[in-house]
């Protein structure tokens, strides 16, 4: 980290954090924190290219087009096309990872490369055409589709997997957030599928880059410059709209049988957008309900209290669209509806009634304090510029971040809370639970 | 980021981030300048026994304090076996100052994150802390070293959350269940038979005395050290840790039985039958570690010459293993993995797995992990694939030192095998001299039958109307409320 933030954080300066944002000739935006202390440099890119534009027959095909990134690229001029095995020893040889992956929203790539102007310049060569030119081919797809499905089946047999299932299902609906990945879609998918979405998806005027580490403005810029190359020069046209995430209208009550050792429990509905107004209030009020380790109320009343769960949790999952809010937790198959009624008991009284005073000076203490935690690595820097990079934060959004934790009230949290969770329309899923 | 590079990291192996001018071990194209934010780590000892080390890493305002017990499951006995890791549950459960559940609330006060684990070899402790915080950090986590005490009633609630923790980790998974009975069979007199979490009929069986009893046998000031990494000044730590742990009275460390496993002679097989759909096979080497980092330490090269093997087998994305048994129109596996325990406190295993392609046997996929390593005893590996996972060492000594977190965890388990804070930069060094030869001697040399033990998963199909296990296996569980 640099020396500056240092600094900041140190002393309470003014100063802000230094992120640098620029929008190259060809439309992306970079984003950029140098950090000199040690010589390495991590990027990530963001593509609109998630799970959520899966065609519902085709559920899984951001994914496996992500996944398929590494395994070979199309010859180019002088460069020879290259399968998976040159291409993992090529990245082998530069002691440099390279992944791409595919979340709800976006699809992203990663790069962590030593700093060393050879090494990195070699490895930004090699992942620009791994984002650019993958060559997708047929007998790769087919083996992977095949240890995926095999993974896929493998998962059925867990009660955790089907707890899950079940969750998505009831609370998204139609929705992609709640699409599936299964056998069926898998088989639907083709390279000459994979080719479309990368070909309409992925164009450098709509990729956002986040770079730390040791490196300056003009060294970032052409390590950008150079990593989006091989990608269509196209203009981006606006992609077509996602429906959103539709509330639920009544409450689901789901018991699936499975003879295990544990029920596994979920309770929740849909949650909010990240771009939500309550954004605050619900972070603060959710790590007194449920997402602050060993001090939160459903860990004081599910673990705590009468041991019913190892873990007990709950949290958001703000997106582009509603993502989930979820308790979840574990339990032996014959307390399985005692924590259900603990746990919801928890959920009702909160939504109610918000926190105390005590519990909300508690988890402003722990957030605010612990704020320095949040970035004291370029991993975890890369992870904040990059998520303000996506949601189009402000770029004092880390030096405005404990302010906004401190100005949140208790009512703050009650009305957002009474806002977003309907208690009287929760999906309650419960796989492996015995009366 | 290579297999190896985990292991190492998981292992002890450290991190010992290196100071500017002082650059590591330089691999092929690389080399690398100096961290100019870090310094040396700085190690002593309390008057009471205590080790202390201090890794200074001004990067950010921010400090890690971790405390390792040189107690694990391997020193427990059988009949209570996951003492130390319900010990380390109930040290959250208060002192006479600091009563149940205050310690967590405290530490979040002050902004902190914190957990604890357990593994055969250790027990450990930590809190991730703005700077600023770290002297009271220090006086809550003696203070419950030295003073651990709850009521009996706070063990009999802490107990059914372990026993839902076993639940979740391994009753419900056939690979760990697998593997315990794995470990198991490959160990006789090694206490590395148990299981860390503890049998579910002993979780049952221990007492609120047989944790206070453990406590009090095993957490003295000179089978522990505190670790402390971040933006901290050693002088600093060092005069808090003399009013805080130094106060600690000094008391003598409980003899250790050597428990030496007999020298194995034979083939060894076990089947475990669980619902799943896939099979699962892994197969146990007993082989030799690194003792310690002597010059003339037994078997030290061998040891090294191993862990190079695994590297040359799993090491990176695309190595051996992966590319002979998991592409091609006859690939045998859908995944595989190679692991050599260079550094444990206990004895050192290779480890071969897979998991069958659909329509292959485990049994086919056993016979091609041997072959692989019969391929290397036989033809030797190439000076490409060396400077392959030596280069994947060297860049991850420079990613390594973008965690606080995992430099003070690799100085804490350096330090639980009697290692120096420059263990890491020491280890690699050797690695970076083994050559192909001793590579390909070392293939030769422990992968025959007498020294292996196989176990594999058998899966069962999964009916929901029918018990999906022996109805026993659930029994204990059930005997324990």
């Amino acid at each position: 980290m640099a020396l500056a933030l240092t600094a900041f954080l140190a002393k309470d300066a003014l100063a802000a954090l230094p992120i640098q944002r620029w929008t190259q000739p060809g439309g992306a935006q970079v984003y950029l924190v140098e950090s000199k202390a040690v010589p390495m440099v991590d990027v990530q890119i963001d593509f609109d290219a998630g799970s959520r534009r899966d065609p519902a027959a085709q559920a899984g095909l951001a994914s496996v087009t992500a996944r398929m990134v590494d395994k070979g690229v199309l010859a180019h001029g002088q460069e020879p096309a290259l399968d998976e095995n040159t291409l993992d020893d090529a990245w082998a040889d530069l002691g440099a990872n390279f992944g791409a992956e595919a979340g709800s929203d976006r699809m992203s790539f990663s790069l962590r490369s030593l700093s060393d102007p050879a090494l990195l310049d070699r490895a930004a060569q090699l992942a620009a055409r791994q984002i650019g030119e993958p060559s997708f081919p047929d007998d790769v797809w087919q083996r992977e589709r095949q240890r995926i499905v095999a993974a896929l089946r493998e998962a059925e047999t867990r009660p955790a997997t089907q707890a899950g299932r079940a969750f998505q299902r009831a609370v998204y609906g139609s929705h992609p957030y709640g699409q599936r990945t299964t056998p069926e879609t898998l088989a639907a998918i083709s390279v000459a599928d994979m080719r479309a979405l990368h070909e309409r998806g992925l164009l450098a005027c709509s990729a956002k880059v986040s770079i730390v580490g040791a490196l300056d403005r003009a060294q970032a810029d052409r390590l950008a410059t150079t990593l989006l190359s091989r990608l269509p020069a196209r203009a981006c046209s606006p992609l077509p709209a996602v429906p959103e995430v539709q509330a639920l209208t009544a409450p689901q009550d789901i018991r699936i049988p499975f003879d295990s050792a544990q029920a596994h429990v979920y309770i929740g509905q849909p949650g909010f957008k990240r771009a939500d107004p309550d954004y605050f209030p619900l972070l603060v009020g959710n790590y007194i309900l449920g997402g602050g380790g060993f001090v939160s109320r459903l860990t004081e009343q599910v673990r705590e209290k009468r041991g019913l769960s190892y873990s007990v949790q709950s949290w958001f999952e703000p997106g582009l669209h509603a993502g989930a809010f979820t308790i979840g937790l574990q339990t032996r198959p014959d307390q399985a509806a005692q924590a259900v009624d603990v746990a919801r008991g928890v959920l009702d009284h909160f939504v109610a009634d918000g926190p105390t005073r005590e519990e909300l000076k508690a988890a402003q203490d722990n957030l605010i304090g612990g704020f320095p935690l949040r970035i004291d690595s370029n991993a975890k820097l890369l992870s904040n510029v990059a998520n303000i990079a996506w949601n189009n934060l402000p770029l004092d959004y880390l030096d405005t971040w404990t302010a906004q934790v401190q100005k949140v009230s208790v009512a703050d949290i009650r009305t957002a809370f009474e806002r977003k969770l309907r208690p009287d329309r929760m999906v309650t899923v419960v796989v492996g639970g015995k009366p | 980021m290579g297999l190896l590079l985990g292991l190492l990291g998981a292992l002890g192996a450290a991190a010992q981030p290196s100071q500017a001018g002082d650059p590591p071990p330089a691999s092929g194209a690389l080399n690398l300048p100096g961290d100019a934010g870090a310094s040396k780590a700085q190690q002593f000892t309390l008057a009471n026994g205590m080790t202390v080390i201090v890794k200074p890493d001004r990067r950010a305002p921010t400090a890690v304090q971790m405390v390792w017990v040189r107690v694990g499951s391997m020193d427990e006995v059988d009949g209570t076996s996951g003492v130390a890791h319900m010990l380390e549950h109930m040290m959250f459960k208060g002192t006479p100052t600091v009563p149940a559940g205050e310690f967590s609330r405290r530490v979040a006060a002050l902004g902190g994150r914190e957990n604890a684990f357990t593994t055969r070899d250790y027990t450990g402790y930590y809190q991730q802390i703005p700077a600023n915080r770290l002297e009271e950090v220090m006086k809550l986590e003696s203070d419950r070293f030295a003073h651990n005490q709850w009521p009996d009633a706070e063990f009999t609630k802490e107990r059914q959350v372990v026993t839902e923790e076993r639940r979740m980790r391994t009753e419900d998974n056939p690979r760990a269940q697998l593997g315990e009975v794995l470990n198991a069979q490959v160990w006789l007199a090694s206490p590395y038979r148990r299981p860390v979490i503890g049998w579910m009929s002993d979780i049952a069986a221990y007492t609120a005395d047989d944790v206070r009893a453990f406590h009090q046998r095993w957490y003295v000031p000179a089978n522990a050290a505190l670790v402390v990494a971040g933006d901290v000044d050693p002088a600093q730590v060092r005069r808090w840790a003399e009013a805080t742990y130094g106060r600690i009275p000094a008391r003598a460390v409980p003899a250790r039985k050597p428990q030496v496993e007999p020298v194995q002679a034979g083939i060894r097989r076990v089947d475990f039958k669980a619902p799943a759909e896939q099979a699962y096979v892994a197969l146990s080497f007993k082989v030799p570690g690194l003792e310690s980092l002597a010059a003339d330490a037994p078997q030290a090269d061998d040891a090294l010459a191993l862990t190079v093997l695994s590297a040359v087998l799993d090491g990176y994305s695309g190595a051996r293993l992966g590319r002979a048994l998991t592409q091609g129109p006859d690939r045998v596996a859908d995944s595989v993995g190679a692991y050599h325990s260079l550094v444990a406190r206990g004895p050192k295993t290779f480890m071969l797995y897979g998991v069958p392609a659909q329509g292959r046997t485990a049994a086919q996929v056993e016979a091609a992990l041997r072959a692989q390593v019969a391929k290397v005893a036989a033809e030797g590996v190439s000076e490409a694939e060396l400077r392959r996972v030596k280069t994947q060492w060297v860049a991850g000594e420079v990613f390594k030192r973008d965690s606080v977190f995992e430099q003070a965890n690799e100085l804490g388990s350096n330090w639980i095998m009697g290692f120096p804070t420059d263990a890491d930069e020491q280890v690699i060094a050797r690695l970076e001299k083994v050559t192909a030869q001793q590579v390909q001697a070392v293939a030769q040399r422990y992968f025959g039958d007498d020294q292996l033990t196989v176990g594999t998963l058998l899966p069962q199909p999964v009916d929901p109307s029918k018990p999906r296990r022996p109805a026993q296996a659930d029994a204990p569980g059930g005997a324990v409320h």
